[in-house]
């Protein structure tokens, strides 16, 4: 065929496309051809090529779930891109998009740590997974036989490597404040700031004899800083060290969590810490049992060992808890407690409740 | 527009057509492998068949094999975890490139093994299985998650799901790579 006329008519067949192929339904797959003429054109009129006006569909029988996907029209394209399973992708971190095992992030401590109720553990908070950030929150309660006890929380967790987290405490003395000459409904206020790094091992997987170990600091400051020197306390501000020891016993379906703390607070530092007499830091003990029953139902029993700086009679502290993984992101526990005695009042035992919300 | 459009067709005046039936995967060196009539596979490479590769040492308990529904009971938890997590649209794409009649076969055997049910394992060890698969520790989790509903579906009780879960957990170190 003579190069113009083969030109003319690619040309036309372009001119034809174009418009088809902008017509072209988006939603299934369709491969539209065109004939390309090697066999000499007829003489006389050269008829135009007829364009594939039905496209043609591939098919293999029913359509698997991958494929069905692969299929599907590409998402916007952006550096906030989210997808099915939620949370937003920042760059390179997921933030917000979970993906941890039920429970695994363990409830709040009233100190805002990742833990059980009342002992810090090696886990951390957040549902976020190795690349991603996560946040949880908390509120709990603490009803004592004289005591009213509140804790509010937020954590921040980085990766399955941080873990920043902040508790507000807020200590009611109730009936008790007048008795000890302090006021009516008198409350203790304690801020709490706590890091923790985990530094070797895996709460779930890896080997089963090495636990997820985790060193942290809290530097807790109480709002009554003249009241607690009045007490009998050096300071109104201090910082325990811990290191925690956490794993997940698969074969017997038991938690063990062991946590060794350097600290001078009394009662947490609700009553300041260390006392003027010039007592201070001690090595406290905490340690934690838990039973899983189902993917989302534990239960267990926690110690934890507190010193005396004061002389009030600080006793060690346990409780026997049960937590329930409502949903993905919200857990709820609750725990009968023993406090012992506090500030010289004795027999202080009491319900615990606690919700936490973990994205 | 007009112009796009001009020089489009004047590329496509310029290209050689290829001639009618050229067999595009020998030119590319596309391998076909077909699978066996038989088992319905596709071969791999040989390797060296040991229960060694299972990744752990059985447990020996009649009452944890009952409690998966003997041999037959793990074969279709296998089957069913491989099912749901082609069907996960976290973890799909893992499975779509691979031979998911085989791994039903392997995994049924290497939970069959593990439980003590008197299998042999004849799959490929774990490292090897699951290299450059670029697994991660999320994966892991979602896998684990498709293992427990089937187990669940199975009304396994959750005590004898965890033993199976423990004997797994440890091999992450050789599945997960990023």
């Amino acid at each position: 065929m003579p190069n113009a006329a083969r030109m003319s008519l690619t040309l036309l067949n372009v001119l034809t496309l174009a418009p088809a192929a902008l017509a072209l339904p988006d939603a299934a797959p369709h491969i539209a051809f065109v004939p390309v003429l090697e066999s000499p054109a007829p003489s006389a009129e050269p008829a135009l090529p007829q364009i594939a006006a039905q496209a043609v569909t591939l098919d293999h029988g029913p359509a698997r779930p991958a494929e069905l996907r692969a299929l599907q029209p590409l998402g916007e394209a952006n550096a906030f891109a989210s997808d099915a399973s939620g949370g937003v992708r920042i760059g390179k971190v997921d933030v917000l998009k979970g993906g941890k095992l039920l429970l695994t992030n363990a409830i709040s401590t009233v100190e805002g740590s990742s833990g059980g109720g009342i002992a810090r553990w090696a886990t951390i908070g957040g549902r976020q997974m190795p690349g991603g950030i996560g946040i949880s929150g908390h509120a709990s309660a603490i009803e004592l036989a004289d005591f009213g006890w509140r804790s509010y929380g937020v954590a921040l967790g980085f990766g399955d490597r941080l873990e920043l987290s902040y508790a507000r405490a807020d200590f009611d003395t109730r009936d008790i404040g007048a008795l000890l000459g302090i006021g009516q409904g008198y409350t203790f206020n304690l801020d709490t700031f706590g890091a923790k790094l985990r530094v070797a091992g895996d709460l779930v997987y890896g080997e089963s004899w090495l636990p997820q170990i985790a060193v942290g600091v809290e530097h807790k400051r109480s709002r009554d800083g003249a009241l607690v020197r009045a007490l009998g306390a050096a300071d109104d501000d201090g910082t325990d060290y811990t290191i925690s020891a956490t794993k997940l016993l698969l074969a017997r379906s038991l938690l063990v969590n062991a946590t060794l703390r350097y600290t001078e607070a009394n009662e947490l530092g609700l009553l300041g810490f260390g006392s003027a007499a010039g007592a201070g830091y001690k090595l406290q003990f905490e340690g934690s049992l838990g039973y899983q029953l189902s993917r989302r139902a534990v239960v267990g029993a926690e110690y934890r060992s507190k010193p005396d700086n004061l002389g009030l009679g600080d006793d060690d502290w346990m409780d026997i808890f049960a937590a329930y993984a409502l949903t993905d992101n919200l857990t709820l526990a609750a725990a009968y407690v023993d406090l012992g005695s506090i500030a010289t009042i004795p027999d202080q035992r009491g319900g615990f409740v606690s919700a936490q919300v973990a994205f | 527009m007009l112009l796009t459009t001009a020089a489009s067709a004047f590329l496509m005046l310029m290209q050689q057509a290829p001639a009618e039936g050229t067999d595009w995967d020998a030119e590319f060196g596309v391998e076909t492998k077909e699978r066996d009539p038989v088992t319905g596979e596709i071969p791999v490479e040989p390797y060296d068949q040991s229960n060694a590769n299972a990744g752990a040492t059985p447990y020996d308990s009649a009452g944890l094999v009952a409690a998966f529904g003997g041999r037959e009971g793990i074969a279709r938890i296998a089957a069913r975890t491989v099912e749901l997590s082609e069907a996960d649209p976290r973890i799909a794409d893992i499975f779509a490139a691979h031979d998911m009649v085989r791994l039903k076969r392997t995994l049924s055997e290497q939970f069959c093994y593990l439980l003590g049910a008197g299998c042999d394992y004849t799959g490929r060890d774990m490292k090897t299985a699951h290299t450059d698969m670029g697994v991660t520790k999320a994966d892991m989790n979602a896998l684990v998650e498709n293992l427990q509903s089937a187990m669940r579906e199975a009304k396994v009780p959750f005590a004898a799901q965890n033993r199976l879960l423990a004997k797994l957990a440890p091999m992450s170190g050789d599945v997960v790579e990023r």
